[in-house]
């Protein structure tokens, strides 16, 4: 393929002011991978955005105000006051509780849609670059037909067979973001796998699956853990996506999606229903691009300009 | 560079035939029993295994996905159950509308993103820089849904400036179907451009780093004329091929951008056939939808190899 740079491995964030020489200078030990990743202002406020999202989540029965399914708590359609902070939606539910809520669904969804295509992705992209031979063949043949579809329209399409729901959306999100896993694995198991210490592993009578998980794994971990999560947002966007058409949780969950399309009907005389939910939304993906950007540059210091 | 292009041809065929698979299965994991949802309520045991038999349901599944694809080759999607039209006329009005969407963003993307690569590779680490990548990484995070409710808001329900939804073929009366298209363009156009201006940067400061960059200002040409008589076609042409081989991510884009604006494509079209189990409409939906990016990928590595001397005379 004629495809000299990869999408995913551009830097999203501004660039870094500072000396670079001395973070090409290849750090040894976790304290110098930490300060690494600390000077990179992005990545620390995408950390932070992480870690307030899924403290809002974890602790979201006690940060809501309200419950956030019930109706009439307040006056229907009411903008951000006092006792709302978010304001109301069509049905009088508190925004801020749904908002807050929501973040749960977002980060559930993400993270687990992330973690089960990264395990089906590796454990493929292991398998194939493995072995190799035929078996590579039929496996990156069927990932290169997957990677073919748009996720959006690979999810939708998962959805229509599938049913509605969330157990059902983390399944489409998943299977979309195989392809990329075992893409990026194979690749790395291929040059690991002519290491002299798996042949000698090799030589020495060791299993195959054996050394796949002992000694080729650990080599390749840390692309696939930057993949996960340059994903995540991805994920978080593509969920959005499906609620936002009406294909995602049903109703009364608060999902963020859902509240942006709701709040659609009512754009003249009640802003607020599309408008704060998104910027939750944007918030939390601008920080995970930011956050992804910055474990690329310190995990994967290849792709280090 | 005929080896080049026959085996590219052989990859998309493959490609092709892995995504019918993918299709196929998907179609038959539909829980319920066709037969049942054609015949109704009310049917004889024979007329059950009829049905059946004309379907092709009793056959083998490799016989049953043959004859499915023959189908499809013969440019036969079936019919929808609601629509009482043939699936191939309703696909194809609606990839119309979501095919201009798609090439009028991707107009706005590069008009945007050219400049602000250029600008944040030639003034690296400068304010320049630091406010175009974060413009770019700014609009490339927003949803394109809630990004055009937020313009519809703006633009046409405060300052009335541009039609809030609303589509007509630009060609069929060129000043209301741009107008119409304004709005919808620049909400995925804008995600295009954050994701272009990075591509562009990167690109061209790998370029500028290398030796017959440092050669040339050796020589003492100055810093502009460095960058556009020397850099810029080396460093555009992956930067051509990234954009079209963006093509899928920006139709699913349009898929959601086209449902804020009302506009009567792809979107619209598989969501109602969805919620309407319309099967047969959501199949020729996603068949076509790849088959474009498929379609469009092998077009862009053709190109691609043709501008670059280096594949394409290999």
């Amino acid at each position: 393929m004629a495809r000299s740079i990869r999408v995913d491995d551009l830097p999203l964030a501004a660039p870094t002011p500072g000396p670079s020489a001395a973070g090409a200078a290849a750090p040894r030990g976790r304290s110098r991978w930490w300060r690494r990743f600390a000077r990179n202002r992005g990545a620390v406020f995408g950390l932070g955005v992480f870690v307030a999202t899924l403290l809002m989540a974890v602790f979201a029965g006690v940060l809501a105000p309200y419950d956030p399914v019930a109706q009439g708590v307040g006056p229907a359609n009411q903008g951000p006051t006092w006792t709302h902070w978010a304001g109301t939606d069509s049905f009088g539910r508190d925004m801020l509780s749904r908002i807050i809520y929501g973040a749960r669904i977002a980060l559930v969804v993400g993270v687990l849609a992330v973690l089960l295509a990264m395990v089906i992705g590796v454990t493929l992209g292991l398998v194939a670059g493995y072995y190799g031979g035929w078996v590579d063949v039929v496996i990156m043949r069927v990932m290169d037909g997957l990677f073919a579809f748009p996720i959006i329209i690979l999810a939708i399409a998962m959805m229509a067979v599938m049913g509605f729901g969330v157990k059902n959306v983390i399944i489409a999100i998943a299977v979309g973001f195989i392809a990329p896993f075992a893409r990026v694995t194979r690749g790395d198991v291929l040059g690991v796998r002519e290491e002299p210490y798996i042949e000698a592993a090799r030589l020495a009578g060791v299993s195959g699956p054996a050394i796949i998980a002992r000694h080729v794994l650990p080599n390749v971990l840390a692309p696939i853990i930057v993949q996960a999560a340059l994903r995540v947002s991805g994920a978080i966007i593509t969920e959005s996506g499906l609620s936002f058409l009406g294909l995602g949780p049903p109703p009364p969950t608060p999902v963020w999606g859902s509240m942006i399309a709701e709040g659609r009907n009512f754009i003249v005389m009640a802003p607020h229903i599309s408008t704060i939910p998104g910027i939750a939304l944007m918030v939390t993906i601008v920080g995970l691009n930011l956050l992804g950007d910055g474990l690329r540059d310190t995990l994967d210091p290849r792709l280090k300009r | 560079m005929i080896r080049f292009v026959l085996s590219r041809v052989a990859q998309t065929a493959a490609v092709l035939f892995t995504v019918s698979v993918i299709i196929f299965a998907l179609m038959r994991m539909i829980p319920g029993d066709p037969v049942l949802m054609l015949l109704g309520d009310d049917f004889t045991e024979d007329a059950y295994r009829q049905l059946r038999a004309r379907l092709g349901l009793d056959r083998s599944i490799v016989t049953q996905y043959v004859f499915w694809l023959r189908n499809i080759l013969q440019g036969d999607l079936g019919d929808s159950v609601l629509l009482h039209d043939r699936v191939v006329t309703l696909v194809w009005d609606a990839f119309v509308p979501t095919l201009t969407l798609v090439v009028a963003s991707m107009l706005v993307g590069v008009v945007i993103a050219v400049p602000s690569g250029l600008v944040a590779a030639m003034r690296k680490d400068s304010a320049w820089d630091w406010g175009s990548m974060g413009f770019a990484i700014f609009v490339y995070s927003m949803p394109s849904f809630w990004k055009g409710i937020v313009l519809i808001w703006v633009f046409s329900v405060h300052l009335g400036w541009f039609p809030a939804v609303g589509y007509v073929h630009p060609w069929q009366d060129p000043w209301q179907g741009l107008w119409k298209l304004v709005l919808p363009a620049i909400t995925l156009g804008t995600f295009f451009s954050g994701l272009v201006a990075r591509i562009i940067r990167s690109s061209l400061l790998e370029v500028l780093d290398q030796d017959y960059i440092k050669a040339a200002r050796a020589r003492g040409v100055r810093r502009a004329a460095l960058v556009y008589r020397h850099a810029m076609a080396n460093a555009l042409i992956p930067v051509v091929t990234i954009i079209g081989l963006q093509f899928g991510t920006l139709l699913g884009g349009a898929v959601l951008t086209e449902t804020v604006f009302s506009i009567p494509g792809m979107g619209r079209l598989t969501v109602t056939a969805i919620l309407n189990r319309d099967y047969a409409v959501v199949q020729g939906a996603v068949l076509l939808g790849v088959c474009a990016v498929v379609l469009v990928n092998l077009v862009v590595d053709l190109t691609y190899a043709f501008l670059n001397p280096r594949i394409r005379l290999a």
